[in-house]
């Protein structure tokens, strides 16, 4: 495959991304976050594949198949076994800002992201660096940011996750050449993240019936009982 | 320039004579999708048909806008048919009177007018469609124009045609995120601006219910006709616009002679076809918004509409 049309492709990811990131922001109910979550990562992994083929690179093809395992297989089926079907068909009413807010907040963090790297883009030729670096870089922003609004457990994870994503896709072009073993660290790190959070969520559930986060603060008087 | 002429007419032929079929074809796909067979495509034909050889009454406390209104809502598509690029990827002799802003202005006039004669008569069920359809058209016009900004930055110009060859000489600037954004955004805005279903279901006969249909119910016989017949050709142009302009600018006729602008007329309903199939995918997969949700709904393409303009201002977009 020609660099040109992978890049073209990669490019064609990264709107995607950024939309689904949006997509992720403005969704109410668990389920949603995580599908697009999963997307999300999907897109990840089909960039640096055709990145890999357009610069044939053995490297980012691993990537790929690393995001595969991990984000796309193994999370969400952590995540899926963890927590009983009607938590995830739950939608979330009471955010901390309501979702038009929330996006257009989304929106001001895409714009700092394009005016934070919009120096290093001009600075460099590569077109693989212009397009991944700033929507990379809103991906973490965005992710950071619903990490803050959002009031349930699972979708707070997911909003770290999506913050490696953002970070995993400007990394892709800054860094193609990082050690296989720091990026299977990261994802197995990631993998562990899911299960201690999904398991701790768990046994919150259990025991308090909510994982509304900002409720959490309240005191319970009976005993918990830890199963 | 004779030529140039008549292709401008053959467009408005074009448009006039297949936006009653792109409305059977949408209803009755969607029919199928559904598991249920449907009226046949050549339904709408019929229908306007049988309403131009029907009486028309006119309620007594009508003006005359209620009776002007039908044939502005019939004769504006036909202007920005004129402007947009339908059939040739050339400019053709109206080309330059005015840019896609003067297309906004001319549906603008229909859409206003439109409101004014739904609030002219004693109807209760008219008002109330039109302030809705109004609560929807201001919402939409600030992704309209940011769309337009967009467009008119990355092409350096405000003409479809002009535009429109952008995207052809630009490969590259067909898979940008700006480029991708501006189409989701204009996609939502179709939606909501043709009264398809997130935001208004066209197939809905429930008057408390409904948005854009609830304004021409005091019609009958010719200006129904024309009403109907309006509506569908604007909607026809909108998807003209989109498809031509922004998504896929192949399939156009590029030679000058008359063979090659009428064989430009298939492979433009192909392209359509794809694009209804496409609509009723969307329609079918999703439910009608509640009306306070709509907001929402547009306040989401403005916001994929801004990123587009700041994906596409900063280098690397």
């Amino acid at each position: 495959m020609p660099s040109s049309v992978a890049e073209a492709l990669n490019t064609l990811c990264a709107g995607l991304i950024l939309i689904s990131a949006f997509v992720m922001v403005a969704t109410r109910q668990v389920q949603g976050v995580l599908r697009f979550f999963i997307v999300q990562s999907f897109l990840l992994a089909v960039s640096s594949a055709v990145l890999g083929f357009g610069r044939n690179s053995v490297h980012l093809w691993t990537l790929a198949a690393i995001t595969i395992v991990a984000k796309v297989i193994a999370i969400p089926w952590v995540l899926r076994r963890l927590l009983p079907g009607d938590y995830y068909e739950r939608r979330e009413i009471a955010q901390a800002v309501n979702i038009p807010a929330s996006l257009l907040l989304a929106l001001l963090l895409t714009v700092l992201a394009e005016f934070l790297v919009a120096p290093i883009a001009a600075a460099t030729n590569d077109a693989v660096i212009r397009v991944n670096l700033p929507i990379g870089l809103a991906g973490v922003l965005i992710g950071a940011y619903s990490l803050m609004a959002r009031r349930e457990a699972i979708p707070q994870l997911i909003g770290i996750l999506a913050m490696e994503n953002g970070a995993f896709f400007a990394g892709v072009a800054i860094a193609p050449e990082l050690p296989i073993i720091a990026e299977l660290a990261v994802a197995v790190d990631v993998v562990l993240i899911a299960i201690v959070v999904g398991l701790l969520t768990r046994t919150i559930h259990q025991t308090l019936g909510t994982t509304e986060a900002a409720s959490l603060s309240k005191l319970k008087e009976e005993t918990p009982v830890w199963r | 320039m004779i030529q140039t002429v008549f292709f401008n007419l053959l467009q408005v032929l074009f448009v006039l004579a297949f936006a009653p079929l792109y409305a059977g074809v949408l209803a009755r796909l969607r029919e199928i999708v559904q598991s249920k067979r449907g009226p046949s495509i050549i339904q709408p034909y019929r229908d306007i048909f049988k309403l131009f050889h029907k009486d028309e009454r006119v309620s007594e406390q009508a003006t005359w806008i209620f009776r002007v209104t039908p044939y502005l809502v019939f004769v504006t598509p036909i202007f920005v048919t004129i402007l947009i690029p339908v059939l040739t990827d050339y400019p053709l002799v109206f080309a330059f009177m005015g840019d896609m802003l003067a297309g906004g202005f001319f549906l603008g006039i229909a859409g206003f007018f439109a409101a004014l004669a739904a609030v002219d008569t004693g109807n209760p069920y008219g008002p109330m469609g039109a302030s809705r359809t109004r609560m929807v058209g201001f919402l939409a016009e600030p992704v309209f124009m940011i769309v337009f900004f967009t467009v008119s930055f990355v092409a350096q110009s405000t003409i479809p045609y002009i535009v429109q060859q952008r995207w052809v000489a630009n490969v590259g600037a067909f898979f940008s995120p700006a480029h991708i954004l501006l189409l989701i955004a204009f996609l939502m805005l179709i939606l909501a601006e043709g009264g398809r279903i997130p935001v208004d279901n066209p197939s809905g006969h429930f008057e408390l219910a409904m948005i854009d249909e609830s304004k021409g119910l005091e019609y009958s016989g010719r200006g129904a006709a024309l009403m109907k017949w309006g509506g569908q050709m604007k909607f026809l142009v909108l998807t003209c616009i989109f498809l031509n302009v922004l998504v896929a600018p192949w399939g156009l006729a590029h030679g000058t002679t008359i063979a090659a602008v009428l064989a430009a007329v298939p492979s433009i309903l192909v392209k359509i076809l794809i694009f209804a199939m496409l609509l009723v995918a969307i329609e079918t997969s999703l439910a009608k918004l509640r009306l306070f949700r709509i907001s929402e709904f547009l306040g989401a393409a403005f916001i994929t509409s801004v990123a587009a303009m700041v994906t596409s201002i900063f280098p690397g977009g």
